[in-house]
């Protein structure tokens, strides 16, 4: 899937009223199964471009086009739905539903989609993030690593063509980092699905063939 | 995985506050189900029970009483008819039939009340269609008995049982006179499952059921306002008194002259439906007695007092489940603080916002249901436990097993109250922030 943004503007308005320029991106392009590290300091918007291309956020104007098809100016209920079919998110903090076992959390990510809920498909994924053994785990009981794996598998769900990770591997230790980069990125490529990688860390971006410096692209200083 | 499997994980995580809040639901409902139940059950016997007669005639006085202690036993007699008075009225030719009875004295055991009448009263339909099934035979002697269904089960009576009873008065005197139980009702589910009955003869064989002969005499002239012939009564008296009142067999035996019998009541129905007002009108027109329509009374009676005892009750329990029903509003309201993270990531994945919307939504639906239909369980299982404690304290007959149509409209009411209750935390999800949420 290729995804092509022009012309982004996203402002905050701050609580006296005035308004904080955080995106001013003229063009950025990511091609068909290509994997894009992304770099940017804290508060630098990185955030907020994934919430955009994801259609979380709508951007104040320009375009978000994912294979030529502008979600942008689509409602916020067939955004939803987009992101759903075609958009596999995964947070730094991992964000899995402690009420619900590793396979029902992976269960829920495709109820979103419309589609059916196949167990044996999500049985797959977790087995393929060598989680065989704690299908029926809640992620109180899972570890650190485990539990971003389960949030790979459950962002692989409904088969997207991008793949939106933000800050994967901050927040588990180094020994994992390097697994869990591994997983996404062979999960990725076997599925020739997009991935952009938000990161902070030289050496996370460094194992990627192409890095873009968030400020290189995005001057919100300078918008008009 | 559908929106009330997503619902029901997230009440598991709250396990403790979700069972409680659905069992306040269920405390309600329960109560709510228990008083239509059994509202419901008197309503229908009382309805059941006086539709035999077209009409009751007794003395002038209160006619609510006047049906309540004649058909259901209950309150006490107004005051007595002269026998006389019940066989003139036998041959009135609008009558089909005119059934007397006596009431006053009760069972030594357990206080099952007394009624003495004629054999025909079991040959009569109890309710249109519905007859008498006799175990044994009928009366044919004055001090034969039949007994209720619920006479024969709790004083473990048969045919060929014999008993005694005590007079009805303050002094709890044990009448010497022994009647012997030759059959045993069927259960009808009306006051006669609790009620001993004994041949009128035999009822006033009973020593001190008879009126002294002058004062009999006199009573019964005064009521149909006749002059006494006071040198015949004399006369009459000093028979009376030079006979021999006592048999070998035990039984106060001796002849009793018409004017000491007396009836409390008779029970009529006419021989055309057509003729039972004018009959009516007639009767109460005259000063010596009244007719009553015993259906009319009773509907007066569940609708103007027993009904607004129903209402106050339903509504107060309406009003627990209402509360309990905020309790639920409070319990998810208070659990949504925590969960717009959750809310937000499934927002995040996906999931639109009228989804989530229905997802606590659905949560609500859960609780309500759910704790209404264990309320529902629970209220006749209440019944169930409570039927023969009613029966034996009041007298009621329960059905354990009874089924109040408006039931039916409590669980979708509850679902209409959920979806009320579960709006504003329903909103409170539908607004969530997904990107300052997750940013947070």
């Amino acid at each position: 899937m290729s995804l092509e943004l022009n012309d982004i503007r996203k402002s905050y308005i701050e609580p006296g009223g005035r308004k904080l320029p955080v995106l001013a991106i003229d063009r950025f392009q990511l091609s068909d199964a290509e994997q894009v590290a992304l770099v940017g300091a804290s508060g630098g918007g990185k955030t907020t471009l994934l919430n955009v291309v994801a259609g979380i956020t709508s951007p104040d104007s320009g375009s978000v086009l994912v294979n030529g098809f502008n979600i942008a100016g689509l409602p916020e209920p067939a955004r939803d739905r987009f992101r759903a079919e075609h958009i596999g998110f995964v947070f730094q903090t991992f964000n899995l539903l402690p009420a619900f076992s590793a396979l029902e959390n992976v269960l829920l990510g495709m109820s979103f989609a419309g589609g059916k809920c196949s167990r044996q498909d999500a049985t797959e994924l977790l087995n393929r993030v060598g989680l065989e053994k704690r299908l029926h785990h809640r992620p109180g009981q899972l570890s650190v690593g485990e539990q971003q794996r389960v949030a790979v598998a459950r962002s692989l769900a409904n088969s997207p063509a991008l793949l939106l990770a933000d800050e994967p591997t901050a927040s588990i230790d180094t020994a994992n980092q390097n697994n869990v980069l591994q997983l996404i990125r062979d999960a990725c490529s076997e599925r020739n699905v997009s991935l952009l990688l938000v990161t902070h860390s030289p050496e996370v971006a460094s194992q990627f063939g192409r890095v873009e410096q968030l400020h290189d692209f995005n001057k919100p200083g300078e918008a008009p | 995985m559908n929106l009330l499997t997503i619902a029901y994980k997230s009440i598991r995580q709250r396990a403790l506050a979700s069972s409680l809040t659905a069992l306040s639901v269920a405390l309600g409902v329960m109560l709510m189900v228990t008083v239509l139940v059994i509202y419901g059950l008197v309503d229908d016997m009382f309805r059941r029970s006086g539709t035999g007669y077209d009409l009751v005639v007794g003395p002038k006085g209160a006619k609510l009483q006047l049906v309540l202690n004649t058909i259901y036993r209950v309150s006490q007699p107004i005051e007595n008819l002269p026998y006389r008075f019940y066989r003139e009225l036998k041959e009135d030719p609008r009558v089909g039939i005119a059934i007397p009875v006596a009431l006053g004295d009760r069972t030594e055991l357990n206080a099952f009340p007394i009624v003495g009448t004629i054999p025909q009263y079991f040959t009569v339909e109890y309710m249109p269609g519905k007859k008498f099934g006799i175990k044994g035979d009928l009366m044919r002697d004055p001090f034969h008995a039949i007994i209720g269904s619920t006479v024969a089960r709790q004083n473990g009576w048969d045919e060929g049982s014999k008993f005694k009873m005590v007079h009805a008065g303050t002094d709890d005197h044990v009448h010497d006179e022994e009647f012997t139980v030759v059959g045993v009702l069927g259960r009808t589910g009306t006051p006669d499952d609790k009620t001993v009955f004994v041949h009128i003869d035999g009822f006033y064989l009973i020593d001190g059921h008879d009126k002294p002969l002058g004062e009999a005499v006199r009573r019964e002239a005064e009521f149909f306002g006749e002059e006494v012939d006071e040198q015949a009564l004399q006369k009459m008296i000093d028979e009376e008194d030079s006979h021999d009142h006592h048999s070998d067999d035990g039984h106060h035996h001796h002849g009793i002259h018409e004017a000491q019998k007396e009836v409390t009541a008779i029970l009529v129905r006419t021989k055309k439906p057509i003729m039972t007002p004018m009959f009516q009108a007639e009767m109460n027109e005259g000063i010596q007695a009244q007719a009553v329509n015993p259906i009319r009374e009773i509907s007066w009676l569940m609708e103007n007092i027993v009904g607004n005892v129903r209402r106050i009750f339903v509504v107060l329990t309406a009003l627990i489940i209402v509360v309990s029903g905020v309790g639920i509003f409070v319990s998810i309201y208070n659990s949504m603080a925590d969960r717009r993270r959750e809310i937000a990531i499934m927002r995040a994945l996906g999931a639109r916002r009228a989804t989530v919307f229905s997802i606590i939504l659905s949560e609500s639906v859960l609780l309500c249901f759910t704790g209404g239909l264990l309320g529902v369980l629970m209220g006749h299982g209440l019944v169930f436990i409570a039927a023969p404690i009613v029966e034996a304290r009041s007298g009621l007959l329960i059905d354990p097993y009874g089924f109040e149509p408006l039931e039916l409209v409590l669980i979708p009411a509850l679902i209409i109250l959920a979806s009320l209750v579960g709006f504003v935390p329903g909103m409170t999800a539908y607004r969530t922030d997904v990107a300052k949420t997750l940013g947070d």
